[in-house]
């Protein structure tokens, strides 16, 4: 690749700041990088393919996922009568359970995630910004959430309240805030101390104020690459309270559930895990490599 | 006449792991509406710390004591939201560091219109023009453009324009300005002082000017005040003390100016030694064992500011005998 001209001028934004351009935000300027990193930008495609195929192939599947059919019960993979990933136990397509089953992965994966994000970052936020004996407090009660086993703790609310979906998405979302949370308060005991934030408060800006947009969004780089980790480890987490029988129930699937059914049919059906378990595993590996990129991309060396 | 400053008596003491540290020791001066002070010193005579003890941004554990009036009102012991509405406001300060003063994830316009919007409930419409004004008055040029710009994309000498505009922007009657030109280089240190100049002829706004570069002070100020390990030794009209210092310390860093006449092969005259650590302050004055002229009570007493002039004063032992 030859570099453009633009380049040539160091950091490009000077240059096109005077030529009278829109100039790039720090983000912006991030996004560009991003979209330089091919194994990134080749996750989000193949991401975004999974997703879409996750909404759509249920919507138009000739098969249901419920449409149990007597006359072909674990029939391997075949193109005939659209049963291309074979069909499991009771005779239902496994192709529209897969997609059906990472409908349900995917949001649980995203949705505990925002969970984890709100709480983790308002209350690592909160107690960098505070400091003193507040920080002090608020930061051994998350030590102490965190010596309890995330299996214990779980099998606890579960037995408490009952199975169903949302707990699960409570749960995982309760459990993973607590990294959040210690990595923001890191970053704004680092940020905190930056000039900015002290010239913010000799112009007379409130403590809540300063917090919402001089502190948070200058902590967000490292908390976007974490959440990119933490959507793929959410995923896992729920595949394996499905796999455990503590997730999702049936008739409802997910890639968790799936894999947990074909690992006791794999000797005489082997499609039945290997489809779920190759999509999971090509979803970790999109998040990883996006996660990566975002890392590389947001890297404040480069600035 | 009551002064807009009335600073009495100010201390400000750090708790450190191995004790207090007591960075500013005694320190009181008054300051008038529309003239400029000075206050020079080296690192960690206080000058920095005492005027931050002002604006209530010492770090955590710092503690000030003492009292500054602001008009006559005690404004070292004013909550936070009180003195919230009087920083930014009324009293402003230009820090150091230009190039971090800024947070990186907000544009120029947008943190300037912030100070506006609080102080003076404007719209985001109205506080833009202000902006845009204020961009113009320090002299950046093309301030459309640079309202949308980041930090980042100015040059120091810009963006110290910036946060002057930024502390200008309410019209204070108080502009502490916390070596403003130290971290950029000469012609751009000579712009910026222009303007300070500038801004204080046409808004009266009077200036605290801390540095360490005395040919800034002869440039701006009408009074100095020098300090010493955390102490006031010599305070007075600028032109008094440049023609005769009183105190050793002063006539040290005068002779310790270059000069272009001199010879350059020469060694510049410097004031031997080191200033004393905060921590273990003993009796006597602090400059006794650096000084030339030091005798008999200079290491048993501190000395204390004395009249030596028309509003010109000193604290040296050497003075009162």
């Amino acid at each position: 690749m030859s570099a453009k001209p633009g380049e040539l001028l160091g950091s490009g934004a000077l240059a096109s700041a005077a030529a009278g351009q829109a100039s790039r935000s720090l983000w912006a300027q991030a996004a560009r990088r991003f979209r330089r990193n091919r194994a990134a930008m080749g996750s989000v495609y193949i991401l975004s393919l999974i997703a879409v195929t996750a909404v759509l192939v249920p919507m138009f599947w000739p098969h249901g996922i419920e449409d149990a059919s007597w006359e072909k019960i674990l029939a391997p993979p075949s193109f005939d009568d659209w049963h291309w990933f074979g069909t499991d136990a009771n005779g239902r397509d496994l192709l529209v359970r897969v997609f059906y089953g990472g409908r349900i992965s995917l949001t649980i994966g995203l949705l505990t995630t925002m969970v984890a994000l709100s709480i983790g970052v308002t209350y690592g936020a909160l107690a960098g910004f505070v400091g003193g004996r507040t920080d002090g407090f608020m930061m051994r009660f998350v030590d102490v959430l965190y010596s309890l086993p995330l299996l214990f703790f779980i099998i606890l609310l579960v037995t408490v309240f009952g199975r169903n979906i949302y707990l699960v998405f409570v749960a995982i979302g309760a459990v993973e805030w607590l990294t959040m949370s210690r990595i923001v308060r890191g970053q704004t005991l680092t940020v905190k101390s930056k000039e900015f934030v002290e010239s913010a408060v000799a112009i007379g800006m409130s403590r809540s104020a300063i917090l919402a947009r001089y502190i948070i969004p200058n902590v967000l780089g490292p908390v976007v690459v974490y959440v990119t980790l933490l959507i793929p480890t959410n995923i896992v987490i729920e595949s394996y309270l499905s796999f455990i029988g503590l997730g999702v129930q049936e008739p409802l699937t997910s890639w968790g559930l799936l894999i947990s059914q074909g690992s006791g049919q794999l000797d005489s059906a082997p499609w039945l895990i290997f489809f779920p378990a190759t999509l999971l595993a090509i979803t970790m590996f999109c998040f990883n490599f996006i996660g990566d990129g975002l890392r590389d991309a947001l890297d404040p060396r480069d600035r | 006449m009551s002064a807009l400053i009335d600073c009495e008596h100010l201390e400000v003491r750090f708790r450190t792991e191995h004790g207090d540290v007591c960075a500013v020791n005694d320190l009181s001066f008054q300051l008038e509406a529309g003239e400029c002070l000075g206050i020079v010193g080296e690192s960690g005579s206080g000058k920095s710390q005492s005027m931050l003890a002002m604006l209530g941004l010492l770090a955590d554990n710092g503690h000030a004591t003492g009292i500054v009036r602001y008009r006559g009102r005690d404004i070292l012991n004013l909550s936070r939201r009180e003195l919230d509405k009087l920083r930014g406001d009324r009293l402003a300060m230009v820090f150091q560091d230009a190039l971090s003063g800024l947070t990186p994830t907000m544009r120029i316009g947008e943190q300037l219109a912030e100070s506006l919007m609080r102080h003076r409930g404007l719209s985001r419409a109205a506080a833009k023009s202000r902006v845009l004004e204020m961009l113009e008055i320090v002299k950046i040029p093309a301030p459309a453009t640079r309202y949308r710009a980041y930090p980042f994309e100015l040059s120091g000498g810009m963006r110290q324009r910036v946060m002057i505009a930024m502390a200008m922007l309410c019209q204070p009657e108080v502009l502490i300005c916390d070596e403003p030109t130290t971290a950029l280089d000469v012609t751009v240190q000579a712009q910026i002082l222009r303007l300070l100049d500038g801004l204080k002829r046409h808004t009266g706004t009077a200036i605290i000017l801390i540095t360490h570069d005395l040919g800034v002070v002869a440039g701006l100020c009408n009074r100095v005040l020098i300090m010493y390990a955390g102490r006031a030794v010599e305070m007075g009209n600028t032109a008094d003390i440049y023609s005769a210092p009183q105190h050793p310390y002063t006539a040290g860093l005068l002779r310790s100016i270059p000069t272009l006449k001199g010879d350059p092969a020469t060694d510049l005259p410097t004031i031997p030694g080191q200033p004393p650590s905060l921590e273990q302050r003993g009796p006597g004055c602090a400059f006794a064992e650096r000084c030339e002229h030091a005798f008999d009570p200079c290491t048993r007493q501190t000395p204390q500011l004395a009249s030596v002039g028309t509003a010109h004063i000193a604290a040296c032992h050497r003075l009162n005998s």
